[in-house]
């Protein structure tokens, strides 16, 4: 296997990857389970970024987007209802 | 949320969560990374340890951590290493790289090498003030955040 297979079946497999994990964060009724798919999203894009060549940003990301803003929504649900909420 | 799974895994994960946050703030003018991204990163280290720990614990530990002059103290030191280059040159000017100063002063080799963590002037000074205060913001973020809910609860 190539370079260039290997680096476009790695994009068409973030590609596919970002669409579940955001379809399933937005589609998800138990809150928890959608910021762990909001953490999955944040995680594959970290890899895309690596994979263009952007470390930096891919370190910056993995460490804002996967870890700390699941901590506050955790802590934030953590208080409040599990279930989401439909009037 | 606190859970035998999260305690046993916080347990051995963090020490190493921190010590590989410590490693991009020291090596931030070498390899990728810096002091936003090491602090970002010791941070969520901390995140983990505040997530996973009791409420009691957490009050007790983080009495004697001084967050806002950590903070405080970054920021003025980023700004009293960018104003070290007025010594006979401009703002931000780099005084202490190739000058021989026994930390981070050494004489940068020419050519491919594969980089050597005693030079680099004041970067290296200066990525660890940013991760400093990088790493006190973010954490009392969170503090702030766990704390109030706490306050919630009691009333």
């Amino acid at each position: 296997m190539n370079f260039d297979e290997l680096f476009w079946t790695l994009q068409v497999l973030v590609a596919v990857g970002l669409l579940t994990s955001a379809i399933a964060a937005v589609r998800f009724k138990n809150l928890i389970s959608a910021v762990i798919a909001m953490a999955v999203f944040s995680l594959i894009l970290s890899l895309e970024f690596y994979v263009l060549q952007a470390p930096d940003v891919a370190i910056a990301e993995a460490g804002v987007g996967a870890c700390l803003t699941t901590a506050m929504y955790l802590l934030a649900i953590k208080k409040t209802a599990a279930e989401e909420v439909i009037e | 949320m606190t859970t035998v799974i999260i305690k046993t895994t916080t347990k051995y994960l963090a020490a190493l969560i921190l010590t590989f946050g410590a490693y991009i703030i020291v090596h931030g003018h070498l390899t990728p990374g810096g002091g936003f991204q090491g602090g970002a990163v010791f941070a969520s280290g901390l995140a983990l340890l505040i997530v996973a720990c009791e409420g009691d614990v957490i009050r007790e530990r983080f009495k004697k951590v001084p967050l806002s002059a950590l903070e405080s103290v970054g920021a003025l030191g980023f700004l009293g290493m960018a104003t070290l280059g007025f010594m006979g040159y401009t703002f931000f000017r780099n005084v202490i790289a190739n000058s021989g100063f026994p930390l981070f002063g050494e004489p940068t080799p020419l050519g491919i090498n594969p980089g050597y963590l005693n030079t680099g002037g004041t970067l290296p000074y200066m990525n660890i003030f940013v991760g400093t205060k990088v790493l006190a913001g973010l954490t009392s973020i969170i503090l702030v955040f766990y704390l109030l809910l706490e306050v919630r609860e009691n009333e």
